[in-house]
């Protein structure tokens, strides 16, 4: 079935006119009509749009033309503006939003040949790890519907395993790629922050969100990093590296590679199970020639800590955007300052309004220095222990989330207890380092998805995707597919 | 520090309208996370600079040119009102 193609396979069979990018796009579309009232991942789609972008890629395919993603459909988190497409975050706040513009990312995807559809499932403007906070209602794991797919991009994890789209765009605040893909059972991938434009991302946490890929394999992962990497004069925190060609790094050679293994990861709480997949890898890449070094990571506990507290003082800024005048439905008041608030208590839902709360809370006068200064000054220590640890190795070897994936309503009342699910996802936002989730193996009974996770040097993608890509192909992990 | 918590002043500074049972709810949720951020007070860091980001970058200027955006027209389109080109607004000065 040509939905459950990567794309380097499709693209091989689209070259050589022995598929069309319109039977592929149906493909996804009639596997969409089979099971996304199961999974929900998205929240909405233009199939008439998507069959005619794939019409006009499978002209130019007749034609010769030779771009690299050219007829490939790839769908996108209600975070990432696509011109007259709507845009909601995942939150009722923006009502009938549609985007006046692409963002820098789509565009990329578009001169690469993509065809762009659908609005992906997520938290609430990205803040949550289990998609159960969207306006839109909760998206379910393809491996068992009666639990979360992580989050917040849990519609691009779940789209992907469940082979309703080829590939799928999210972003990573603080694991939101990672462990999604981790509890689907997909590759995903958070670039070194500046790696790849944000412009057209609607920001949460501007210091720490990264656009990023969710694919079926590594090397895909690969295919869409360079698609999508560049400096971009609409974000100043682009950097102007030159962007490599990324798969060209997978030659399965890893021999002599350092793999550094974090001691303060060992912690309670780590599922036995995930554990022992984590050793098996650490076996598997010992055979592949890799080395294993022990290393040492000493502020770890303090990354979720931080975390919560620079995330939210960004995101208590970011959001104040949304106040009801320029865009947003508006809920009439006697002045502007009720305008604001009954339109953003209204708009908002709970999660968003805890976390709007807590920083404004931190960033408030006489408190400021106490919160907010004191967990940019733990961000250097934390960051400092990555440059440190990445003089001995040249990437980290990590579970990516402490459990597979949990029950629906599980953490719900608990929001302390849903943030510590991130500890191994958290410190590489902070850290500005990349970060891969791909697939480590399944848990027994019921049979859940583990990932595992690699974070990379600052702008090492390119080790971090041979390291991801040598321990994928000697194992038949991503091969398997849910039974929906 | 955390037993201060006043749900209701920090809302009004975040222009956020609250029920009641968000109030108290908040209010328990957020002290218990406040308590968990402690620990950061463990830390010595009287020594060290803060980071705001992790990959600095300073001065990133562009050329003071006129450039193509946004229409009048597409910068309206979402407006909840608009009128003669404009955003309307609720008056703000009496």
């Amino acid at each position: 079935m040509l939905n459950q193609l990567t794309i380097s396979e499709l693209t091989k069979k689209l070259a050589q006119r022995e598929v069309s990018a319109r039977e592929t796009m149906q493909s996804c579309l009639d596997q969409i009509a089979k099971v996304d009232g199961k999974i929900h991942a998205f929240i909405s789609h233009d199939a008439a749009d998507a069959l005619q972008q794939a019409d006009a890629a499978d002209k130019e395919l007749t034609a010769g033309v030779k771009k690299p993603l050219l007829g490939v459909p790839i769908a996108i988190k209600d975070v990432i503006a696509v011109k007259d497409q709507p845009l909601n975050c995942g939150s009722k706040i923006l009502g009938k939003f549609i985007s006046p513009y692409n963002a820098t990312v789509i565009e990329k995807l578009k001169d690469a040949g993509a065809i762009i559809f659908g609005r992906l499932n997520m938290d609430e403007f990205a803040m949550g790890s289990s998609t159960e906070n969207s306006a839109f209602g909760v998206t379910r794991n393809p491996w068992d519907t009666t639990r979360i797919p992580g989050g917040s991009s849990g519609g691009s994890a779940a789209a992907v395993s469940a082979d309703e789209c080829i590939a799928s765009l999210g972003t990573d605040t603080g694991g939101s790629i990672r462990q999604p893909a981790a509890l689907c059972g997909c590759v995903g991938m958070k670039p070194t922050y500046g790696r790849v434009s944000r412009y057209g991302l609607v920001a949460f946490a501007s210091s720490l969100d990264q656009v990023g890929p969710f694919t079926k394999d590594v090397r895909d992962s690969a295919l869409m990093l360079s698609a999508i990497s560049g400096h971009d004069v609409k974000d100043s925190t682009s950097i102007p590296h030159p962007v490599p060609n990324y798969a060209a790094a997978l030659n399965g050679n890893v021999k002599g590679l350092k793999l550094g293994l974090a001691k303060e990861y060992m912690v309670g709480g780590l599922d036995p199970q995930v554990s022992a997949a984590l050793q098996a890898a650490v076996k598997q890449y010992e055979k592949l020639g890799a080395e294993i070094v022990e290393i040492s990571l000493p502020h770890t506990e303090y990354a979720v800590a931080t975390y919560y507290i620079v995330a939210t003082a960004e995101a208590s800024a970011n959001l104040a955007r949304f106040d009801g005048i320029r865009y947003c439905d508006r809920v009439p008041g006697n002045d502007p300052i009720e305008l604001y608030s009954k339109t953003r208590g209204h708009g908002f839902g709970p999660e968003v309004k805890r976390r709007i709360i807590l920083g404004t809370y931190v960033l408030s006068s006489g408190y400021y220095d106490a919160y907010y200064l004191r967990a940019q000054k733990v961000r250097t220590l934390i960051r400092r222990d990555f440059l440190n640890a990445f003089e001995k190795v040249d990437a980290i070897l990590t579970p990516t989330s402490p459990t597979a994936a949990f029950k629906i309503g599980e953490k719900t009342g608990d929001p302390l207890q849903m943030y510590l699910s991130d500890i191994f996802t958290i410190s590489c936002n902070l850290a500005g380092i990349c970060g891969i989730s791909f697939q480590g193996g399944f848990t027994e009974n019921p049979k859940l998805p583990i990932g595992l996770q690699l974070l990379g040097k600052p702008f090492g993608e390119e080790t971090m995707l041979k390291l991801a890509h040598a321990y994928e192909q000697s194992t038949a992990w991503h091969k398997e597919k849910p039974t929906i | 520090m955390a037993n201060d918590f006043d749900v209701k002043y920090v809302a009004h500074l975040a222009r956020l309208s609250l029920s009641a049972e968000e109030e108290t709810q908040f209010g328990s949720q957020l002290t218990n996370i406040l308590g968990y951020i402690e620990k950061l007070k463990q830390l010595d860091v009287s020594q060290i600079e803060p980071t705001a980001h992790a990959v600095p970058l300073v001065n990133v200027f562009r050329k003071d040119e006129v450039r193509p955006s946004l229409s009048n027209e597409e910068a309206l389109r979402n407006a909840p009102a608009k009128a003669n080109g404009l955003f309307l607004v609720p008056k703000i000065v009496e």
